[in-house]
Formats: structure tokens, C-alpha cells, sequence
């Protein structure tokens, strides 16, 4: 029996209440806390090596410990701007359990020293915005938000943020530009949001659910937390699985088990009598695996050595059904619509990878076109100011390595069907090179 | 399929983008004044709310414009003409907003709208089809506005659409007159497919048993929430 951290009451009635919340033993993590120095939580959050659950995999307590001190207004960002293609965990967090979240941003300022709190959450979860808002209202009239919290002397305003739809803004520094009332365009890094963030001063960013982790480390203590997991990549993981599966949704798996178990175990597999073209372990960015990698454990560290990524902890399965190319498509197209356009090479590196594709579909291209393709991804990634780019450039170059003769295969038949009639070579595929 | 943004497809039709010279014998408009741009006072009231709770008011730009588009219905000139107008900004800020953020509506729009999330995992599972089902029986209704989305993250209910904000999943181009007919009488949207009603997939999850709910009082769910559901998503455009 694996252990439930975030998922073990999700759907009890009336969890996003205080008053279930609080039955179920809630914000007593905060208390402990504030009973404790803002050092002493700090080391409890190294101590469970907890890694930032948003897509990057940096070190929560690390980036914690990142924040400059002294006489300066400091910051704390929750980043629930949910929108890699493919997950939904955040969503299922935020709307069943929002003072977990609440309980773990108050945990996370107080180590921070930050008194001004900002959920930012994407504007299409209007009635997540909804819940969050009156669980923030609940919080403050009971004094776990606010001046003074529980007599500790930490206080924390929060106000939670709706967006308006752009994916750029879950990227942090587009997210940070984004709250400023601007475009979601990505800044430069450095400097890192740790120093200069949030209206210049220094700012700690956290994704929803390693923020909704937070609690449970307290309670258990950062060094229990650890012994879940595998080395590198402590914890519980709510992962979503999606797409050609039986039994799609969140699942809260402890981290390093195969990646099967997760897929077929727990999501049921492919339809009956379909099998597993491909899968991305981690949202559309993260470069696709094969039936092959099935054993691989589901952890940061295993992933990257298979050559893909964990990313948002979101598992899109393909099967056998799908043409690789129509895969290839929708997730260029998304990063195309996506790229805010302030670098070039992902301005112009998503706009030709779709154009490209479009002329395999068309019959149009040849197999030259897919080195191409892999040579402006090559050029994309690494060049820009964030890695919305590197997202579109990563999945699309694996397909094209992993799947090269389907696409050539489908780009011959396309050719061929775009020939006129009285032009079809009598052989078949002849005059194709 | 998206087939880009808004922008993009104002600049196939040449209206726009680097296709068009600037107006260069234009003037870019100024902080509207306050005498000769009159602004509803609940509007008003949501801005200046909004711009309160932030170090820096700008931040509001996009609470507020979200309040003036379910005003106005769309970002019209008008719209982004009182929002300058109470936060101080030029309208040509408020447009590069606008034009940026894929909610807010930069031609008039209808009441109702209905997004079909057609990225990946809703593709693989026939959110195309759904979508032209929708736009197909929606086509004549200047009401409702469809739209193709991306990612909404409901993947589990996929395919799926946000109707006026509401997720509604999983569905399939036959569910489509029974969609627009609860959405056109001002029902809740089927009930049965909302998300809010959705429990978790993990078999595993609540390993706890629930105990009984505490005694009514403040913070005592209410009866629908113990059946299960989070009722507060039968909200009424």
C-alpha cells in the first residue's frame, strides 16, 4: 500500500471547507511550524529534498534558502497556472483541498520571511478561482492569514490572481510579468525571481502541488518525508494520466516506481486490443517514449537518463491507432499559438516546424524535410529566454528520430495521392527520392 | 486544430501585422479624461477594488479587464476606454493586453461561449469531431460563441468543453443539442458530465474512512456536498 499524502481525503465531503479541513487535522503543520524558528522549517524542507513539482525539478528548499534577507519587502508566488498540455493535478488539488495549499504557502512565506502572498491561477479554472477565494476568506477570518498569524508575529496577505489564458504564463518570469499587469512575456535569467522577482524584489515561485506538499513534510518531518521515493526524487507525485488509456485521471504514486505500473496498473492500459505507440511522461514538452521504456522508474533521474523528462508529472499515452504525424501536429500547432514572440528562434522555429509538417501531410516534402526539422529544433533549444521553444523543439525531434520511417512512409503515400491521376507513376513511389 | 491566434489570422486577411503600414499621421491615444468618459459605477468599484490589492495598482490590468469584457461583452474601444480611464493607462496598454490573452475577446463576441479544448489528449479521444459538431449546430446562434481552446487541464473528462466557464466532459457530438439546449434555457449544463462532480481516479485515494459530518453550523457542508458533489458549480450565466 502506497502512501497518500495529498489524495488520502480528496473527495470528503466538504474538504474545501475550513471546518472539514480543520477536523481532518488541518493547519496544526502550521502551527508546528510557527512553534519552530524560520531556520529550523527551512532545514526540515532541505531535509526532505523535495523537488519542485511544476516542471523543472529544482529543490524547494534550496530555492527557499536562495532569498536574500534583510529590511526587503519579499515575495511568495504560487504558480497555479496549470496549462502543460496533459496535466490537471493542480486543478483536482485546488478545487477539493485549497487550504492544503493555503496551509503550505503560509509555511513556505514564514521560511521565506515573505508577507505578501499571490496565487496566480489560470482564468479557465473559473470555479477552482471560486473555491480558492472563499477558502482564502475562511483562512483570514480564522487568523491563519493576515496580521499577526496564531500570535506568532508572521503575517501574510494573499490574493489570488486569475488569468486570462496564455500558456507562456506558467512560465515564471512570463507568470511574473503577467501579475505586474503586463504581457506574459519571459525576462531574461539572471537575474533568478529569488533576487529580483515580483516587482523587483525577491520572489519565491512554488508550483500548487509541491506548495500543497508542504503540510505533510511538516507533520512527518523533512527526513521521514525522504524515505518515500527513491534518492533523488523523494516524496509522492500526483500524476495525471491521460489520452488513449482506460481509466484516465490523477493518480498519487511514490516516486521511482515503474512506469507501467502507473500506465497499465493504474490507468488501465490502451483500449482492449490497441497497443502503446508512444507516450509522454511528462506533458507534450517532454520528448516521447516507446513501448520499450515502459520499465523505466517513474522518477526525475530515470526519466532524463531515457532520454525525456518528468516535467509536470502529466503521462499522455498515444496508441497504436494515431498517426505519429497528427501527434507531431497538434503539439506544434499549441506551441506555435503559444510562443509569446519575443525570441526568434521560437517565433520562427514552431511556425516552420508546422509548416513543414503540413507539407508531409500535403505530400509535398521529402525525406530531406525531417532533417531539416531536426536542425531547427537543434536550433531552438538553448537560444531563448525561457524554454517554451525547447517545449515544442524536444518532443518534436524525438518523434522524428523515433519514428522515422512512419513518417516517411506517410509522406510517400501523401505524395502519391496528391499526384493527379495520369501522373501516378505505373510502378508506384518511382519518381519519389 | 487552433491554426494560431487571433492575430495571426487578422494578419492573413491583411488587416494588420507587418502587412500594413503604420498610421504615422495618426496620434496614439491619451489617459482618457475622466470629465468626458463615463464609467458604470459597479465597473468602476471592481477596478478600483482590484487595484487596491496590489504593491503596484497595474497589476489589476487584467482583473479589470475581465470585468469590463462581462460588461461590454467584448474588449471594445469603449470597454478599454473606461478601464484606462480608472487605472491611469493609456488604451494602448490595455490593447496589448488584450491581444495578448486569449479570454479576453478583441471582436464582439456572444453571450454565452463555449471553448472545445482540442490540444492533445482531447484530440486523441475525438475532440475534433466534437468541436465541429458544436460549431456546426452553433453556426446560426449569434449568441454563442465557439471557440477552439487549448489545454483547459480537464484531460480526464476528455474531450471536453468549458461552457460559460463551466467543464463539462466527457462528451461526444451526439451530447451536442443537449449541451446548447441547457445552455440556451439557462439550466445548469449537464448535471451528470459537470467536473465538479467528478471523484478522484485513484482507487487509493481517500484511505481514510470519512467520518460523519460535523453538526450544522457555519462550515457544515451542505446536503448536496454530502452526496458528493461540490455544488457550487451550477452557477447561472
Amino acid at each position: 500500500m502506497s502512501q497518500q499524502l495529498l489524495l488520502q481525503d480528496i473527495d470528503e465531503p466538504g474538504l474545501h471547507t475550513l471546518a472539514v479541513y480543520e477536523r481532518r487535522g488541518g493547519y496544526e503543520a502550521l502551527r508546528k511550524a510557527l512553534a519552530m524558528t524560520r531556520q529550523e522549517v527551512l532545514s526540515e524542507l532541505e531535509a526532505s529534498g523535495l523537488r519542485g513539482r511544476g516542471g523543472a525539478g529544482f529543490q524547494m528548499g534550496k530555492k527557499v534558502s536562495f532569498l536574500p534577507h534583510g529590511a526587503i519587502e519579499r515575495y511568495l508566488v504560487c504558480n497555479a497556472d496549470e496549462s502543460e498540455p496533459g496535466t490537471f493535478k493542480d486543478r483536482e488539488l485546488v478545487q477539493k483541498t485549497p487550504h492544503m495549499l493555503i496551509e503550505g504557502i503560509v509555511i513556505a512565506a514564514y521560511a521565506a520571511e515573505a508577507s505578501r502572498a499571490f496565487i496566480y491561477i489560470r482564468g479557465e479554472y473559473v470555479l477552482q478561482a471560486d473555491v480558492l477565494d472563499s477558502a482564502v476568506a475562511e483562512a483570514h477570518a480564522a487568523g491563519y492569514l493576515g496580521e499577526d498569524i496564531l500570535g506568532s508575529g508572521h503575517s501574510l496577505s494573499l490574493v489570488v490572481h486569475r488569468g486570462a489564458g496564455a500558456y507562456i504564463c506558467g512560465e515564471e518570469t512570463g507568470l511574473l510579468d503577467s501579475l505586474e499587469g503586463k504581457r506574459g512575456n519571459p525576462r531574461l535569467k539572471p537575474p533568478f525571481p529569488a533576487n529580483q522577482g515580483l516587482y523587483q524584489g525577491p520572489t519565491l515561485i512554488n508550483n500548487v502541488e509541491t506548495l500543497a506538499t508542504v503540510p505533510a513534510i511538516m507533520r512527518m518531518g523533512g527526513a521521514e518525508y525522504a524515505k518515500l521515493g527513491v534518492e533523488t526524487s523523494t516524496g509522492t507525485k500526483v500524476v495525471s494520466v491521460s489520452g488513449h488509456v482506460q481509466r484516465p485521471g490523477n493518480y498519487e504514486i511514490e516516486l521511482g516506481i515503474p512506469s507501467r505500473e502507473i500506465i497499465y496498473g493504474l490507468a488501465g492500459g490502451p483500449p482492449e486490443g490497441r497497443a502503446i505507440k508512444c507516450w509522454f511522461p511528462g506533458g507534450s514538452s517532454a520528448p516521447v517514449l516507446t513501448a520499450e521504456d515502459l520499465d523505466v522508474p517513474y522518477d526525475f533521474d530515470s526519466l532524463a537518463h531515457a532520454g525525456s523528462m518528468l516535467g509536470s508529472g502529466a503521462i499522455i499515452v498515444v496508441d497504436d491507432s494515431t498517426p505519429i504525424l497528427d501527434v507531431a501536429m497538434k503539439v506544434a500547432k499549441f506551441y506555435r499559438h503559444e510562443s509569446c514572440g519575443k525570441c526568434t528562434p521560437c517565433r520562427e522555429g514552431t511556425n516552420w516546424t508546422v509548416t513543414m509538417l503540413e507539407r508531409i501531410d500535403r505530400g509535398e516534402a521529402t525525406p530531406m524535410d525531417l532533417d531539416i526539422i531536426t536542425s531547427v529544433c537543434d536550433h531552438i533549444i538553448g537560444n531563448c529566454l525561457c524554454v517554451l521553444g525547447d517545449a515544442m523543439a524536444m518532443p518534436i525531434a524525438s518523434m522524428v528520430a523515433k519514428f522515422r520511417p512512419e513518417l516517411e512512409a506517410h509522406m510517400q503515400a501523401a505524395h502519391e495521392r496528391a499526384l493527379p491521376p495520369a501522373a501516378a507513376p505505373a510502378g508506384g513511389g518511382g519518381g519519389f527520392a | 486544430m487552433s491554426g494560431g491566434g487571433e492575430g495571426e489570422k487578422r494578419m492573413r486577411a491583411g488587416q494588420g501585422g507587418w502587412d500594413r503600414p503604420a498610421e504615422r499621421e495618426k496620434r496614439g491615444a491619451s489617459i482618457p479624461d475622466p470629465a468626458s468618459t463615463p464609467v458604470p459605477a459597479a465597473l468602476r468599484e471592481r477596478i478600483e477594488s482590484a487595484m487596491a490589492l496590489y504593491p503596484d495598482a497595474r497589476s489589476a490590468a487584467i482583473p479589470a479587464l475581465h470585468a469590463a469584457q462581462e460588461v461590454h461583452g467584448w474588449c471594445s474601444p469603449e470597454a478599454i476606454a473606461q478601464v484606462a480611464c480608472v487605472m491611469a493607462v493609456t488604451p494602448a496598454y490595455l490593447d496589448s493586453l488584450a491581444t495578448f490573452y486569449d479570454m479576453l475577446e478583441t471582436a464582439p463576441a456572444g453571450r454565452h461561449s463555449v471553448y472545445v479544448c482540442t490540444n492533445i489528449s482531447c484530440s486523441l479521444r475525438g475532440a475534433d469531431e466534437l468541436l465541429a459538431a458544436v460549431e456546426e449546430a452553433a453556426a446560426a446562434d449569434p449568441d454563442v460563441r465557439v471557440r477552439s481552446f487549448e489545454c483547459l487541464g480537464a484531460c480526464d473528462i476528455a474531450p471536453m468543453a468549458s461552457v460559460d466557464g463551466v467543464y463539462v466532459g466527457p462528451l461526444t457530438p451526439q451530447d451536442v443539442p443537449e449541451l446548447l439546449a441547457d445552455l440556451r434555457a439557462g439550466r445548469a449544463i449537464m448535471p451528470e458530465r459537470q467536473l465538479a462532480r467528478r471523484l478522484v481516479a485513484d482507487q487509493r485515494a481517500n484511505s481514510r474512512e470519512f467520518p460523519p459530518p460535523p453538526p450544522q453550523g457555519e462550515g457544515a457542508p451542505t446536503s448536496a456536498e454530502r452526496d458528493g458533489a461540490h455544488a457550487s458549480e451550477e452557477r447561472q450565466p
